[in-house]
């Protein structure tokens, strides 16, 4: 089944969700490492192009999956406690939020001075608001951000393991097999 | 055959009295400029080689200063300037980024950079040697360069300008810059060109 349901999730969504989480710890790692490296590191110049490239396509994804979203039924979550589903909710509708925002704050640090954003050499992305030393500013919201997704999806992660082992649902395998 | 010699000697009654006025008030002593931010005739720029293979330039967009400045005595001169470090700009926010983070300036914790001069000696040809403090990533030098008097005059709009260049080449490692950008790479130029406007 492609499509979701109301108590499953379909094959694409799935695939979204497990091949983004995949793509969001990997730019992390990637962009930690990257802004470490030193002036003679082979990767100087290809890590940020790498970084920069499968960030923006990330961002084309995100907005696929969102508009797959609102199209689809949304499947009801499975716990039963309103509390835990208002919880649920809202760090759902955050990694949303979050990640939107980081793609554009990583976005403004690329093009702060009108410079296009270069995908893979195949798109260029033209520079859309340009300010003096927008850069530094974008870049520190650009880690904030970073950090802050990394450590709610481990607050995910947990929370779904939870659902899955505590409280006995299908959590996990919704997810895995629909 | 009768106008031109009296047009000759309006033009030179002319000259002298608009050479008199102005020996008139650098009399006075040494004069007293702005430079010129407003209208942009001033520019402080940067340039270091890439690699040893090319050079990099780039600039600080945002400076003021001042200098004080008397043609007859140009030892009495003084001139200081200061830099906001964070405008540095090399048209590449990425680079700009990194040269403004520790890693390089720290703009954060040393947002000004200053240079006051402490002595100028004249040289020949409207040059001198000028000496003076530069603080620079919270380290205090002192550096020397020379200088040239570019031109000064009347300007069209009812002002008396004065321009000046100079260039100084700056050890990165003396301003506590340490990164490695190759042994091509260990210094940078530094070149001052401003125009004042007598105040």
């Amino acid at each position: 089944m492609l499509k979701d349901t109301l108590d499953s999730y379909g094959a694409v969504t799935r695939w979204f969700h497990w091949l983004m989480a995949l793509a969001v710890f990997a730019l992390f790692g990637l962009g930690l490492w990257m802004v470490d490296l030193t002036y003679y590191d082979t990767w100087y110049n290809a890590a940020p192009d790498l970084h920069k490239s499968a960030g923006m396509v990330f961002l084309a994804a995100l907005v696929l999956r969102l508009i797959w979203r609102f199209i689809n039924p949304k499947p009801v979550p499975e716990v039963e406690s309103a509390l835990e589903r208002k919880m649920a909710t809202f760090v759902h509708v955050s990694f949303y939020l979050l990640l939107i925002a980081l793609c554009v704050s990583g976005y403004l640090i690329a093009t702060a001075k009108g410079q296009p954003l270069n995908v893979f050499g195949i798109v260029r992305i033209p520079a859309i608001w340009t300010h003096d030393g927008l850069e530094t500013p974008a870049g520190m919201v650009h880690r904030w951000l970073a950090w802050t997704t990394i450590v709610l999806a481990l607050v995910h992660a947990a929370a779904a393991i939870k659902h899955h082992l505590w409280d006995g649902k299908r959590t996990l395998v919704r997810m895995l097999r629909g | 055959m009768k106008s031109p010699t009296f047009a000759g000697v309006m033009a030179v009654a002319a000259m002298s009295t608009a050479l008199l006025a102005s020996f008139g008030t650098s009399s006075a002593g040494a004069a007293e400029y702005v430079i010129d931010r407003k209208g942009a005739h001033a520019f402080i720029n940067f340039r270091i080689k890439h690699l040893g293979y090319s050079w990099l330039s780039g600039r600080f967009d945002r400076f003021t200063g001042n200098f004080s400045f008397d043609e007859a005595a140009p030892e009495k001169s003084k001139v200081r300037v200061e830099i906001d470090v964070a405008s540095l700009n090399s048209n590449h926010a990425e680079r700009d980024k990194h040269l403004r983070n520790k890693d390089f300036l720290n703009v954060e914790k040393y947002p000004t950079a200053i240079f006051e001069s402490t002595s100028i000696a004249p040289l020949a040809d409207g040059k001198a040697k000028v000496t003076g403090k530069l603080t620079l990533k919270g380290i205090t030098k002192e550096i020397a360069f020379e200088a040239e008097h570019v031109g000064g005059g009347k300007d069209p709009w009812g002002g008396y300008r004065d321009g000046f260049t100079g260039k100084v080449s700056l050890p990165l490692k003396d301003f506590g810059i340490d990164y490695n950008l190759g042994p091509a790479s260990r210094e940078v130029e530094l070149t001052l060109d401003i125009e004042g406007i007598r105040q």
